[in-house]
């Protein structure tokens, strides 16, 4: 069917969410609400060390002083802190789990969300950590990656087994006082992934988590830290995904990312979360801090394929610290329905000769509202720093919105700064030139996507880059296949 | 082949096509002239079944099915192709990707799996240089930054991959350089067969010293107001459409 704007529009309408089951694993569940004996009772559930519940606490003080921050150019109802549970388990949940051991209602889920957590993995090399609501479930290949020195397990154990690590790391790059949502994953993150790679090592596998919101009424906070000591690489990915569910949920996460000198961190992720249906109605509210420190000759790159979440606020940032440091940013981000995402980077130049890429797409559909927010600083000291940013939108229809509010703070005059932005719409042009070679509509929309995708898709590693594409062709199709 | 039947289209209330009559069989090459703006290009796009076109009466009919309720893909699909006059860019999806997905997109209509690696790979280098393509060409995003002739040669080269049955070239000649004109033409000349049949829209006689055809009709206002054998290509190219408007008057 060749079509006009109004059933470009309904097309889109019909997108489902393929993930949007609920498992039913028995979990223990806490009350609703939050106060400083429910911070305490999350450390103690995790039997953590005093240092590790003072740092909460601490946390926690400051957050309750906080204001939720408003100038994002979002707009929902804000989140009813006290009508949350801030944690929640899977029950059958043994801490020196082997796979066999997991509750097969949980394995069951893992393979509905495509992830297999054994035999499949193994042949493509990627060990995987599996957290559900609040809790780790299963790490995978420990012992292959012990071999090379790399810890790769949830935090919760991390801050058992390696707490010196731990306790230099964590909120040494995002302050607990950062801001709003920081502050609270610092008092109720309940687990994460840990990642450290030694000195010199090049981490042979890619690593991967994946999030998992499954009981209604809770929070996921997840806090994740990865180490690259000097010299060292490794590729991170992670997915996330939720039921469908009227209310709205809340995701708060920190990740933070150090990359000592010349060490180099790939960070991809593939953000999924209940979108809320088409009414708008349910969804995750996805609020995220991200950073990265990078020391001397260090390289991050974060790439992001963010097509969930009612709500998106996210800026994954560099701080390029030491001399010769490269920050690298690669963002599609879609929006469909009612969604919003106000997503973008932050890349602070304080060494000599950084370097940071910036390059955004965003592609809104529906009456959904995309906006890239970034900001480029360049401090005093930071000689010969350049910055290259590319912002691009596609838009579906006429009821959406694309916007960006790119930054620049330039201290130094030998900063080299070039920014391009785009515009462009899904023409009837193109989709019948599509057609008329024998390719429906829906396929038509996916190749042009994909297309207009194709500069960050190909920054992920192979296997993620197809799901991703199919991920980006369900986000903006009607059928689920 | 095709036939149409008293076809009237409009766009946005405004009649442009005021009752086609065209009878195209297998094995037949039809030229279709006539000055700027007498509706070649909608009558194409009719044919392929634009949808921003609405078909007020009169019927399309390809081996004998009315196509008014077949979609532009299915059409694809019986073997209709258009060379577009002017074609569409789009960034990021090489010439190879598309090919490969339209026709992917064939033969699953028809039933058939993919088309494996091999034989695509075959099949593309075969007509890449039947067509003198540069195999390098053939990974840039489609159309963006080619050439008018470029443009051009790879619209052949997508009805190359697809061998249609029914080809419509809009204007195909124009903006191909004399060499890059003879290559094309050649190209849709070994592709003709008793089988299928070609539509050509042009303004000039010398693609049709290459592709010669067995009609040749003129579009005026809407409607074809003179038919004749290839003489009636150089007549006009002598004397111009006046004649024939003055005589379409009377
Ligand atoms: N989408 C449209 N909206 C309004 N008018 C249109 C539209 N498409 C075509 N027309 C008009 O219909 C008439 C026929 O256009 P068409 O493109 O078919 O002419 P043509 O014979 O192909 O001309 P040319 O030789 O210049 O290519 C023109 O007057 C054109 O302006
Ligand atoms: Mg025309």
């Amino acid at each position: 069917m060749a079509y006009t704007e109004e059933e470009l529009k309904k097309e889109l309408e019909t997108k489902e969410y393929e993930y949007g089951f609920y498992t039913d694993i028995e979990s223990d569940t806490f009350p609703i609400g939050l106060n400083e004996d429910i911070v305490r009772a999350i450390s103690k559930k995790k039997n953590e060390p005093e240092w590790m519940t003072d740092w909460r606490i601490e946390a926690y003080r400051v957050w309750e002083k906080m204001e939720e921050p408003e100038w994002a150019n979002v707009h929902y109802t804000k989140p009813d802190f006290q009508a949350i549970s801030y944690y929640s388990a899977p029950k059958k949940n043994d801490p020196n789990k082997s796979l066999d051991d997991v509750d097969p209602e949980l394995l069951e889920m893992y393979k509905k969300l495509g992830i297999s957590v054994d035999e499949q993995k193994k042949l493509q090399n990627v060990a995987v950590d599996i957290v559900v609501d609040s809790v780790s479930v299963a790490t995978t290949f420990k012992k292959t990656l012990g071999e090379k020195g790399i810890i790769f397990m949830p935090i919760s154990e991390a801050i058992q087994e390696h707490p010196e690590l731990v306790k230099k790391y964590m909120g040494s790059i995002v302050p607990t006082t950062d801001n709003f949502y920081a502050a609270l994953n610092s008092a109720v993150f309940t687990d994460g992934s840990f990642c450290y790679i030694p000195k010199g090592v090049r981490c042979p596998m890619e690593l991967s988590t994946y999030f998992r919101i499954n009981q209604a009424g809770t929070g996921q906070f997840e806090r994740t830290l990865v180490i690259a000591d000097e010299g060292s690489y490794v590729s991170y990915l992670e997915g996330c995904t939720a039921p469908s569910r009227d209310e709205n949920q809340l995701h708060a996460a920190v990740v933070e990312l150090i990359a000592l000198d010349d060490a180099e961190i790939k960070y991809s992720t593939v953000q999924n979360w209940f979108p809320g249906n088409k009414e708008g109605k349910g969804g995750v509210y996805n609020f995220v801090t991200k950073r990265a420190l990078c020391e001397k000759n260090a390289k991050v790159s974060w790439t992001q394929v963010e097509t969930g979440s009612a709500v998106t606020w996210k800026y994954p940032s560099c701080i390029l610290k030491g001399d010769n440091s490269i920050g690298e940013f690669y963002s599609i981000a879609v929006t469909n329905n009612y969604q919003q995402a106000d997503t973008g980077t932050k890349m602070i130049h304080l060494g000599k000769n950084t370097r940071s890429t910036i390059i955004s797409k965003g592609i809104s559909a529906g009456k959904s509202q995309n906006s890239y927010r970034g900001l480029v600083q360049i401090n005093s000291r930071a000689d010969n720093a350049r910055n290259f940013s590319q912002c691009d939108s596609l838009l579906m229809g006429n009821e959406c919105g694309a916007h960006t509010f790119p930054y620049i703070e330039a201290k130094n005059k030998t900063a080299q700064i070039e920014h391009e932005a785009t515009t462009s719409k899904i023409g009837e042009d193109q989709i019948f030139y599509c057609n008329q070679r024998g390719i429906p509509t829906e396929k038509a929309i996916a190749l042009i996507v994909n297309g207009f995708s194709k500069e960050v898709l190909n920054k992920l590693p192979m296997e993620f880059a197809v799901e991703a594409q199919k991920l980006l062709e369900i986000s903006l199709e009607g059928s689920v296949g | 082949m095709l036939q149409i039947k008293n076809l009237h289209a409009s766009v946005e209330g405004k009649e442009i096509l005021k009752g086609i009559n065209l009878e195209v069989k297998a094995g037949e090459v039809h030229a279709i002239m006539g000055p700027n703006g007498s509706g070649k290009s909608t009558l194409s796009s009719v044919i392929a079944g634009k949808e921003e076109f609405d078909v007020t009466e009169g019927q399309v009919i390809l081996q004998g099915e009315d196509l008014e309720d077949v979609s532009p893909e299915e059409r694809s699909h019986k073997g209709i192709f258009l060379s577009f006059q002017y074609p569409v860019e789009i960034p990021g999806v090489s010439v190879t990707n598309f090919m490969k997905t339209a026709i992917n997109e064939g033969r699953k209509a028809r039933g058939l799996e993919d088309m494996p690696a091999k034989d695509m790979l075959k099949l593309i280098r075969e007509k890449s240089e039947m067509l003198e393509i540069d195999r390098k060409f053939l990974s840039r995003s489609l159309n963006q930054g080619f050439s008018g002739g470029e443009k051009k040669r790879n619209e052949i080269f997508q009805m190359a991959m697809l061998e249609p049955k029914l080809a419509i070239l809009d204007e195909t000649d124009s903006g191909l350089d004399i060499d890059a004109l003879r290559i094309v033409a050649n190209g849709v000349n070994k592709l003709k067969s008793k089988d299928n049949a070609v539509i050509l829209i042009t303004h000039y006689q010398r693609l049709l010293d290459y592709i010669v055809p067995d009609f040749v009709h003129v579009l005026h206002n809407g409607k074809i107001v003179k038919s004749g054998g290839k003489e009636l290509a150089l007549e006009l190219e002598e004397k111009g459409y006046d004649w024939i408007k003055n005589e379409a008057v009377v």
